[in-house]
């Protein structure tokens, strides 16, 4: 076996997740210091930072960064710990625990539109809907979500989809717990709330922080719920910094701008990378 | 209260809420699924059905108004296709790292792992205007490659945690006896890694089956996958939940199994093996 053999066979992959990774990041840099936009290809020239000056001055942009954060933070909220306590409640083996298991991580394989659109309409809808259903049984006045709580909305939409991930990555992490190290807490009297705090807890840790990162990386650019659902609005008040850029891309058909903000958008995600990177870095040099 | 009667308490009021949040959590999809067999005007009804004698009627009638199938088939071709694709070139790559670990290993992996983190819509407008001027947009080609790509690091990750648990000796092995490479990967490494590539080839397809942005600001009518059928769904006008639903489960329903089936591999792929 001759020594380039390797090198030939890593070659493809590289490259091509090279090319994926390069030109587009090149391009968005072009294109965020000229003048482009797609509806009149004809005006172009250097403006130098003044789409960056455009996109963040914006109003819309503040409001974007706010909901972009208001989202990320909820959601993530949410899923940690109702992960966790999901987690910890189909720990033990119980009746039909295998059927729950199925059931708690289905909505995790629904594609977003889907899932986007089922709570739109049928849960969300303020008079057919059975949300309003609820309501209305309780006696309650029945909620107009997609208007008057646009980004709670999109919170609750996407917060049912990630939990499910959440809870899944914490019911794996729980399967390797030490039983040995439980039973004998056990017999040593701890009961259960200080299994939680000295054993289950500090287990976890590690998992928790990876489903922060990861879901910071997906839900930075939520789309296709906001997409399907409200559009990003009444006005901006549920638009986020991804959904923005779409619009001034390809509603607006400003690229330049829309790229001052991709670059904007990166920036953020990376943030949140490094430290993912580190951790699994870490990992594998075990 | 003794001691057994009271952990007999516990247990069953665990085992109780756990079945009532899990069908909370999970009422949002049965009611989805049930409304796909009623008649709109069931679907709207108030207060919500839940006995109803069932219809196939909506099934039908989606696919004659929107053509369900040709979306089927794009989702089919471009999740199937682009999980060929990504394991041709994951394989080789995650077999010449896993065998032949050099100085430069971990750091490719690591700058693969990172691909990974840029937001897609950080790419849009370049991947738009390339698309463009190729005259790709609406073509499965596009939606192809972009899925290929955007699947590729965590394909290669896979791959690579699969290969690197099987001992070099028996690669050795099969070449002193004078395998060729197609004989060592047809003989050797295929029948050892038939369950890694399996399992990494479902996750893409339900990654790539589900995938959304992409296809909805690359696709229309022609190359739209089922993704963007949904969307179309998303207007205000007329009410149409039980044909929204039909769609929808038609939509969810082969990969929400597959995704059962692929649990243990999910977890692995997607947080690149830093939880086991």
């Amino acid at each position: 076996m001759n020594r380039f053999l390797p090198r030939v066979l890593l070659a493809p992959a590289v490259a091509t997740l090279f090319l994926w990774m390069i030109v587009p990041l090149v391009m968005t840099i072009y294109f965020s210091l000229i003048r482009y936009n797609l509806l009149q290809p004809e005006q172009t020239g250097f403006v130098g930072l003044e789409n960056f000056e455009y996109f963040l001055t914006d109003p819309s942009f503040s409001v974007a960064v706010m909901n972009t954060l208001l989202l990320l933070g909820s959601v993530i909220l949410i899923t940690v710990i109702g992960g966790v306590l999901l987690a910890l409640l189909v720990d033990n083996p119980f009746p039909g625990r295998g059927v729950v298991r199925i059931l708690l991580i289905s909505p995790f394989f629904v594609m977003p539109t889907v899932n986007a659109l089922l709570w739109k309409h049928m849960m969300m809808n303020p008079i057919y809907g059975v949300l309003a259903q609820v309501w209305l049984f309780f006696g309650a006045t029945p909620v107009d979500w997609l208007t008057d709580w646009p980004l709670l909305s999109v919170i609750i939409i996407v917060s049912w989809q990630w939990l499910p991930f959440a809870t899944l990555i914490f019911i794996t992490a729980l399967q390797s717990m030490d039983r040995e190290q439980l039973e004998a807490s056990r017999m040593d009297g701890a009961n259960y709330l200080q299994q939680l705090r000295y054993l289950y807890i500090p287990h976890l840790g590690r998992s928790v922080a990876v489903v922060v990162m990861i879901e910071m990386i997906f839900l930075l650019s939520v789309f296709a719920e906001i997409y399907t659902t409200t559009s990003g609005g009444p006005g901006d008040a549920s638009t986020n910094v991804a959904f923005l850029i779409f619009k001034q891309a390809l509603l607006n058909f400003d690229a330049g701008v829309a790229s001052a903000g991709a670059l904007f958008a990166v920036v953020l995600a990376n943030i949140a990378a490094v430290f993912l990177i580190r951790m699994v870095g870490k990992n594998l040099d075990k | 209260m003794n001691h057994a009667h009271f952990n007999l308490l516990t247990h069953s009021l665990r085992t109780l809420s756990a079945w009532v949040i899990t069908l909370v959590l999970f009422f949002p999809l049965g009611w989805l699924v049930l409304t796909s067999f009623k008649t709109e005007l069931q679907a709207i009804s108030v207060p919500p059905l839940m006995i109803f004698s069932p219809t196939l009627e909506n099934f039908a009638i989606v696919q004659e108004r929107s053509d369900y199938l040709l979306y089927a088939k794009n989702s089919l071709i471009t999740s199937v296709l682009s999980t060929i694709l990504g394991l041709m070139l994951a394989f080789p790559a995650a077999y010449s790292m896993a065998f032949f670990k050099g100085k430069y290993t971990k750091d490719i992996l690591m700058w693969m792992l990172s691909t990974k983190m840029m937001p897609a819509v950080g790419a849009l407008v370049p991947i738009y205007v390339l698309a463009q001027t190729a005259g790709l947009l609406d073509s499965r080609t596009a939606l192809v490659i972009v899925f290929t790509l955007s699947n590729l690091p965590i394909m290669v990750w896979m791959l690579y945690s699969y290969l690197k648990d099987i001992p070099n000796e028996i690669l050795e092995a099969s070449r002193m006896d004078g395998a060729t490479l197609w004989q060592e990967f047809r003989m050797v490494l295929l029948p050892l890694t038939l369950g890694g590539l399996a399992s990494t080839g479902l996750l893409c397809l339900v990654l790539s089956w589900n995938e959304a942005f992409w296809s909805l600001n690359l696709s229309a009518a022609k190359a739209g996958t089922l993704a963007t059928l949904i969307a179309s769904y998303s207007s205000p006008e007329g009410l149409f939940w039980a044909k929204l639903s039909a769609a929808s489960f038609m939509a969810i329903a082969p990969i929400v199994v597959f995704g059962w089936f692929s649990q243990k591999q999910l977890v692995q792929g997607l947080t690149f093996g830093a939880v086991k």
